[in-house]
């Protein structure tokens, strides 16, 4: 039976029936990393005997009747979160050492839930890019064409499920890493609304921006992962309490609202391929049964600049605590401590690290803190303002997840503002604090091209909903990337 | 140096990078300093276009919840065990963090 390629919820569903173990499914996903990983580095850490031990574990709780959808799963998880007894880099060199002494909240719920924690992903440093090129231990390829990017920052979690290495991976997004990876590489990513799920446990990049989600191959899928992440962390001041939603049943509804197009999404700067393929995906969701009307978001030109100063001053402040003082890399320039930090940070953080640290640092100075960080968080209570406008018009926006399909490895590296508008389609969901997923909507010269639904605060159930609709009459999901560089489809 | 006015950021002086790294306790070789120097005034250039925007009768949006003070009782409750915090530690002595001299007159 070939297990590669089959979503989370049939691997579920064949593991209660026996038809094969946890063990004999971790084996043939170590497999298929080995296949892969020489072409698209997406994994910084990976251990066959952790793997395998976990899978024994989850066949135990299977054969006892225990264990929830996802026992047994094979789960990649992005190098920013904490998983005890692995490394946690951050994909960078000032964390090289690092290894964490307690779990993420995501990764305790993963677990008891006994999916198989399988290794560690490749991200851009600290979260900061869209490519994954930032990654001071090299970059990850996009398995569709490896002389293009995954997108970033989480970039090996992306590829990986595209590969069909893992048939779920975490990520994080704080302006949309999660969701521009995913659209790049043809996979489905989900960023949580803010709050949704707990941030203990991933690696802080910008606070009020930051939130790990899910990616894999289809919306059920991620429904599954979200009735596991999804709840109050008491370890999280800002996580919420909310009623345990249910997303996986939310799922099977049958009602269609109407969904929204923002008229200042399908300007110029969108490639025209997908451009097409989002418009394209409309008429479907139209056929579907879906009302679509234009809405309006005045000020989500501002979103980018205005995320440019709130995330680089939030950094500044998160990143501040690697010194090498208490863990990570020290540097041997140690006369006193003031150069010791100095050259610690300046040693172990890449030029895109130091280069955001510094526009914070200066955002937040005095003299400078009311036009720039102040300002900027201004701008965004009327980019959230605009939101809260739409979605009395409409219960979703559709718009496209990224400009483009995926670029060249090297194209956008020499210029980071040109890598910062990767981000155009994204970064105000983060900055309202909304949900967003991207999917696979095409194929363009043999790259995926992706969609974006946002949601209404806590309404990820409607949002994979009207997913899991298109997706039940549309196939664009099921293309797995193959080794050989051609398209396969999957049944 | 007029520090209020915005509109030069497109000119970050090297002697504001200095300040900045400090601040950030980042060292910069001398030859690092102008090409950040350019680099910070670039993207400085592109947020500019925040001013555009009247917000004088706008508040700030630090976070999007409506949460505040979110507290918990003054307990102490279980943590990391003194060999946990010190695993990662670069230097160590007992149960203290070596460091680099801190007072040095």
């Amino acid at each position: 039976m070939e297990l590669i390629g089959m979503t989370a919820a049939e691997l579920s569903a064949a593991l209660r029936r026996r038809e094969f173990s946890a063990l004999e499914l971790a084996g043939a996903c170590l497999e298929q990393a080995r296949v892969w990983e020489g072409t698209i580095h997406a994994f910084l850490h990976l251990d066959p005997g952790d793997v395998l031990g976990r899978a024994r574990r989850a066949d135990e709780l299977l054969a006892a009747g225990e264990g929830g959808p996802l026992c047994g799963i094979p789960v990649a998880i992005k190098d920013n979160i904490c998983v005890p007894g692995m490394p946690a880099t951050c994909g960078s060199r000032i964390l090289e050492n690092f290894v964490p002494p307690y779990a993420a909240d995501v990764v305790e719920r993963l677990e008891a839930a006994g999916a198989v924690i399988f290794g560690k992903t490749n991200l851009d440093e600290f979260a900061m890019g869209s490519s994954t090129e930032n990654s001071a231990f090299g970059p990850t390829r996009n398995p569709w064409n490896p002389e293009r990017v995954p997108g970033g920052s989480s970039g090996g979690s992306a590829a990986a499920v595209a590969a069909g290495v893992v048939p779920l991976a975490l990520g994080s997004d704080t302006g949309g890493s999660i969701r521009q990876p995913a659209a790049l590489c043809g996979v489905c990513g989900l960023k949580p609304t803010y709050g949704r799920v707990s941030r203990y446990g991933l690696i802080a990049f910008a606070s009020s921006l930051d939130q790990v989600g899910p990616l894999g191959r289809d919306a059920r899928d991620l429904a599954m992962v979200m009735d596991v992440l999804a709840g109050h962390d008491p370890r999280d001041s800002t996580s919420v309490e909310s009623e345990p939603c249910g997303h996986l049943r939310e799922l099977e509804r049958e009602e269609k609202g109407t969904i929204g197009l923002p008229r200042e999404c399908f300007t110029e700067g969108l490639q025209g391929v997908v451009h097409d393929a989002v418009m394209e995906a409309a008429r479907h969701f139209e056929r579907l049964g879906y009302r679509l009307r234009e809405v309006s978001l005045p000020h989500i030109g501002y979103a980018l600049p205005a995320y440019y100063l709130i995330a680089p001053a939030e950094a500044s402040s998160n990143l501040a605590r690697y010194d090498g003082a208490r863990y990570g890399r020290r540097s041997p320039v140690d006369s006193d401590v003031m150069e010791m930090f100095a050259h610690t940070r300046r040693e172990g953080f890449g030029p895109e690290v130091r280069r955001r640290i510094m526009i914070g640092t200066y955002a937040l100075s005095a003299g400078y803190y009311d036009a720039y960080y102040l300002k900027a968080q201004k701008a965004r209570t009327l980019i959230k303002g605009d939101f809260d406008q739409a979605f009395r018009d409409c219960d979703l926006i559709l718009m496209p997840a990224t400009p483009g399909s995926a670029f060249k490895i090297g194209e956008k590296s020499e210029d980071p503002l040109e890598m910062y508008l990767s981000d155009v389609y994204t970064v105000a969901v983060n900055l309202a604090g909304l949900a967003g997923l991207a999917l696979p909507c095409g194929l363009a010269e043999g790259l995926p091209l992706g969609m974006q639904l946002i949601g209404r605060p806590f309404d990820e159930a409607t949002i994979l909903r009207a997913a899991h609709h298109y997706q039940k009459d549309s196939d664009h999901h099921h293309r797995l990337a193959s080794p050989a560089g051609t398209v396969e489809d999957q049944p | 140096m007029n520090r209020n006015s915005p509109g030069r950021s497109g000119r970050i002086t090297i002697e504001e990078v200095r300040h900045v790294a400090f601040l950030a306790r980042l060292s910069l070789a001398p030859g690092e300093e102008e090409k950040m120097a350019g680099e910070m005034g670039r993207i400085l250039e592109y947020v500019d276009s925040l001013q555009a925007l009247d917000t004088d009768r706008i508040e700030a949006s630090f976070q999007v919840l409506p949460r505040k003070n979110v507290m918990r009782p003054d307990l102490v409750t279980p943590s990391l065990s003194p060999e946990q915090v010190l695993a990662n530690a670069p230097e160590r002595r007992d149960d203290h963090f070596l460091m680099p001299r801190i007072i040095t007159s």
